[in-house]
């Protein structure tokens, strides 16, 4: 009980937070409130018991990503202009979106369900196959190092090729590239 | 930066501690929270943080482009040379079995090692040399417009 | 056939059922904020903007997933360090963890390439509004219509 009623009011602030970022036309205050944002995801994080997830969003979302935001707006702009449109075009497809979502929610099974279709299937078979079959104490390693080798090795080629694709666009590597433009 | 003595001492301080809890994290994640993913951003933060205080060309000294964009290649390389190494033993592919197989568990433990290494050290290049390229360009704007 | 997978659904006999509230509480919560990053990400022009709304959004997704894997009265999926495992003891999934600890390394990289494309467009036109620069589009393609049009027969 004590635990959904921590994680609700974190995720109020959370939603708060995000509400916030749509209102703030500073871009500086937008990059340090997705800072803010992302501290408190680590915090919900944690009290969902993922601590390997909290451990990365904390390390990435606020120290990166901000870094990173903060990079690119030192060289873009620093304010966003008035909207010139009527946000409520948008507001309706995100209302009728979002209404979609929640009456899909109301299938799912209760937030914490031991018995929940997720909690039967493979995850069981993980948790009591990895102590003697990896013997090592971190089941997220296990899998995500073993049983899911593929799967990691498919994701560090996509960090692997978003890393080629940012030296290619603006770190200068593509120089030659430039030259053959002003043909 | 010149000015901030503060910021300047505090991160000598810090960043050779970030680099020591980053290699903590990378090599104490089979029992801990923690892993390559985790440590290669964690290291990445303690050259960007250097880089931030001390100006670019200063931890370009220390971790040069060159070497970045090398070790960006070499971690995803360490990854795969693991599965084809397993596949040279009889196994199957990423089957870390293959290392050990009078004791599998001993097998998982190294192969788990090195592909996380390899993680690690992907992450941390990829992180710095995207540090690097936003950082080398000039900005339009000079600071007082902030 | 229907009528078992009707019963197998948590349906709430009243709309005030507090189990079932505070059991979607959670994933209603998780939608609000998902539909958060998609308005900022369609009513925003904005560039560095809507990259912010689509981190929103993406972490919505993370939460739904970490949500599902959590087990009440659970704790992290990490043993004791003699791996003598207490069968009494309920671990969350460790799965979806694997899964989102992974997607948020890949986000960060991908919305630095996003970055880096906000960054070549500014220089280019020197603007990162999505109004002026569909003006800037419509005067390119207006003006490659009266350079290339009549070659291309008419239309181009």
């Amino acid at each position: 009980m004590i635990v959904t009623i921590i994680d609700l009011v974190l995720f109020c602030m959370l939603v708060m937070t995000a509400l916030v970022i749509v209102q703030t036309r500073h871009l500086f205050a937008v990059v340090m409130l997705s800072g803010v944002f992302s501290l408190l995801t680590a915090l919900l994080f944690v009290t969902l018991d993922a601590v390997d997830v909290a451990f990365t969003e904390a390390a990435v979302g606020a120290g990166i990503s901000t870094v990173l935001m903060l990079g690119t707006i030192a060289l873009t702009a620093r304010r966003e202009n008035k909207p010139t449109r009527s946000g409520i075009l948008p507001f309706f497809v995100v209302l009728v979106t979002g209404a979609a979502l929640i009456y899909g929610t109301l299938d799912m099974p209760n937030f914490g369900d031991p018995n929940a279709p997720a909690q039967v299937h493979v995850a069981p078979e993980y948790l009591t196959n990895s102590i003697h079959e990896i013997d090592i104490p971190n089941v997220v390693t296990a899998i995500l190092a073993s049983y899911r080798g593929y799967d990691t090795l498919g994701e560090v080629a996509v960090v692997f090729t978003a890393g080629i694709g940012v030296l290619l666009l603006i770190s200068g590597l593509g120089k030659g590239r430039e030259d053959m433009k002003d043909d | 930066m010149e000015h901030h003595l503060i910021l300047r001492v505090v991160t000598k301080l810090l960043a050779s501690t970030i680099i020591l809890f980053a290699l903590y994290v990378q090599f104490h994640g089979d029992y801990s929270p923690g892993g390559g993913f985790q440590a290669g951003v964690i290291m990445a933060a303690a050259f960007i943080l250097y880089g931030l205080i001390f100006g670019l060309d200063t931890v370009q000294r220390v971790f040069p482009p060159k070497f970045v964009h090398r070790l960006l290649a070499f971690g995803l390389l360490i990854y795969l040379v693991t599965g084809i190494l397993s596949l040279l033993l009889g196994f199957n592919y990423l089957d870390y079995n293959a290392f050990d197989p009078q004791h599998p568990s001993h097998g998982q433990h190294l192969g788990i090692l090195a592909v996380e290494f390899g993680v690690g050290v992907t992450v941390t290049g990829v992180m710095v040399a995207i540090y690097y390229a936003f950082a080398g360009r000039s900005p339009p704007v000079d600071d007082e417009d902030w | 056939m229907a009528a078992t997978s009707e019963t197998a659904h948590a349906v709430p006999s009243s709309i005030f059922d507090w189990d079932f509230i505070f059991g979607h509480a959670n994933y209603w919560l998780f939608i609000v904020l998902m539909m958060t990053g998609l308005y900022i990400v369609v009513a925003r022009g904005n560039l560095v903007k809507k990259i912010v709304g689509l981190n929103i959004f993406q972490v919505a997704v993370f939460m739904l997933y970490i949500s599902i894997g959590k087990v009440t009265g659970g704790t992290a999926p990490i043993f004791p360090l003699d791996m003598q495992v207490d069968p009494d003891v309920a671990y969350s999934n460790p799965l979806p963890h694997v899964l989102i600890l992974t997607a948020i390394v890949v986000g960060v990289a991908t919305t630095s390439l996003g970055l880096a494309l906000i960054v070549r467009i500014r220089e280019e036109f020197d603007t990162i509004e999505e109004d002026e620069l569909l003006v800037i589009e419509r005067k390119m393609t207006a003006a490659d219509n009266r350079e290339h049009g009549p070659a291309m027969g008419g239309r181009a």
